[in-house]
């Protein structure tokens, strides 16, 4: 069985629904990648299985599978230690990630502290293991430092180091990239490879950016609306997506290589069709 | 030659580092643009591209007079505004309009969409306002309803479309934008590109277009300065930039764009 199995996951604000049905599945150590514009619910679909949608929002029908386990049928703390040892995040913004009034090194140590029980020297021993495989200089002074202290690309690669500290076996990237210059962004990609590579991580990388996928990403999902368009490899949609939807959303990504046939705007007729589908969609669920 | 809109000759400016500001005394300066001479033409559409804290927005801020510089020249249209009075300044403010990241931030609230658009015209004592607010609407593809909406009630990219009819609406010869298509949704940024480049030719404006992203540059602008560190590190024709990149920086740039396409071992 798939690491991580969602089946038919619907997430409604009230009774406006966010997540449509949605299935999708990542086998242990795949890059997989949640594509959408704002407001398709790919942060939501992360939230879900780590168990940090807002309040107002509610898991309304489906199921999540975690390593085998069904998430929805287990109680709340059983559900969190589960999440806990078995996932992680890395969040977009590391600077309202990290606590601006705390010192780096013991918002690390201090997970494996708490949620895994290890002694404190072990935690920070592993800490600067972990800050030297992100290849951060001098691990022993960064643990000193304060967030605001460092770089953007510093304080992401802390938040990479912090997300594989307790060897999760998924983690949710959720547009960890984008508040970051392009050369650094070239570097956080690789680094999240390298030590995805390396742990055998699975790993659900969120993004609005199709660049990034086709560089980092085995098999992808595109969603519209909160409902899965297309389910694909990351190899064939840039050969060819095969829904209308996708094909102008990679048409309308920029690419310098390319001016006069991409940033083209996605055609108002495609964008009537893909919700004409989801009212359906909707219709027939009634 | 025509005289060029603008002309920057040795822009310096630097910023106090309060960080490292002594208990008594003044803190430390950093220095922000290190002495930047470049033209923009009329007519020209022209590139600022450069990484975070390269000062590619102070540059825009100092050109239009947001910020003061400490030393060299602005001239635009052939006056020097370095440092023209307020009062002397705002004849020429109604000819320069800025458009701005966040339209969310940059649009007031409470102001319905049509007042918004009024704002400069009243500031300039313009008449036949509402002709004017209903010709902008028009000219950025809104609908004339949208006068009496909220900033709120519109999306995205129908907000930055307001802050671009704003920004036209008194008829200015130029204009800087300032990463108007970064927080956008790709399918609204490619609507707001077509835009500002039809109206950058129905009106005839100059246009100069402060981005972190090559790609989008490429698509609009026919200059390219390329900033890092404050100082230009390239400054040539666009085509030139993107077929012949010289500066190591620029080609550092276009080497860590990730092209939407199948490219194995980008990453090794």
């Amino acid at each position: 069985m798939s690491f991580l199995k969602l089946e038919g996951l619907n997430v409604r604000v009230g009774s406006l629904p966010i997540l449509r049905d949605v299935s999708l599945q990542v086998e242990s150590g795949e890059v997989r990648a949640l594509v959408g514009e704002s407001g398709a619910g790919k942060s939501m679909i992360g939230k879900a299985i780590l168990g940090t949608l807002p309040d107002a929002i509610a898991v309304t029908g489906g199921r999540i599978y975690l390593d085998g386990d069904d998430l929805m049928t287990l109680a709340a703390k059983d559900r969190r230690r589960l999440i806990g040892s078995k996932a992680a995040l890395i969040p977009q913004d590391p600077l309202t990630a990290l606590n601006p009034a705390r010192r780096v090194g013991p918002q690390i140590s201090n997970r494996l502290v708490d949620i895994l029980g290890w002694r404190r020297q072990d935690a920070e021993k592993r800490v600067i293991e972990l800050l030297h495989e992100v290849h951060i200089p001098a691990p022993e002074r960064v643990m000193r430092a304060y967030p605001h202290e460092l770089s953007g690309g510093m304080r992401q690669r802390i938040l990479i180091a912090s997300a594989f500290a307790a060897e999760p076996r998924l983690i949710v990237a959720d547009e960890p990239t984008t508040a970051l210059d392009v050369t650094v962004q070239k570097q956080i990609l690789r680094l999240i490879r390298d030590m995805q590579r390396r742990h055998g991580t699975a790993l659900l990388f969120v993004t609005h950016d199709l660049g990034v996928v086709s560089k980092l990403c085995q098999s992808m999902t595109v969603l519209y609306g909160g409902k899965v368009l297309e389910d694909t490899t990351v190899d064939q949609f840039f050969r060819g997506p095969a829904h209308a939807y996708s094909a102008a959303l990679l048409a309308a990504t920029p690419k310098y290589t390319d001016p006069d046939s991409s940033l083209m705007p996605v055609p108002e007729a495609v964008i009537r069709a893909v919700e004409a589908e989801i009212a359906d969609h909707d219709q027939r669920r009634l | 030659m025509a005289v060029p809109l603008f002309e920057i000759r040795d822009l310096r400016l630097s910023f106090p580092d309060l960080a490292h500001k002594p208990l008594f005394g003044a803190a430390p300066r950093v220095e922000v643009l290190k002495g930047l001479s470049f033209d923009i033409q009329r007519g020209d559409v022209i590139g600022i591209v450069g990484g975070s804290g390269s000062g590619k927005s102070t540059l825009g801020r100092a050109m239009v007079r947001l910020l003061d510089v400490d030393a060299g020249q602005i001239r635009f249209d052939g006056t020097d505004i370095t440092h023209l009075e307020e009062d002397s300044l705002r004849p020429l403010r109604k000819r320069i309009q800025m458009i701005f990241q966040d339209p969310m931030s940059s649009l007031n609230p409470r102001h319905r969409v049509g007042t918004i658009i009024a704002g400069p015209l009243q500031l300039h004592g313009f008449d036949q306002i509402r002709e004017r607010v209903d010709f902008a609407l028009s000219q950025v593809g809104l609908p004339l309803a949208f006068r009496s909406r909220y900033p709120h009630e519109l999306s995205g990219g129908q907000r930055q479309r307001v802050g671009i009819a704003r920004a036209i609406a008194t008829e200015p010869d130029f204009i800087l934008a300032d990463e108007v298509v970064s927080g956008l949704d790709v399918s609204s940024q490619a609507q707001v590109l077509n835009l500002l480049e039809r109206l950058v030719s129905d009106m005839g404006l100059t246009l100069a277009f402060i981005s972190h992203d090559l790609s989008v540059i490429r698509r609009l602008c026919q200059t390219t300065l390329v900033l890092h560190h404050g100082e230009i590190v390239e400054h040539s024709a666009t085509d030139q930039l993107f077929g012949n990149p010289q500066a190591q920086y620029t080609r550092e740039l276009l080497d860590a764009i990730p092209l939407p396409e199948l490219s194995p071992g980008w990453l090794d």
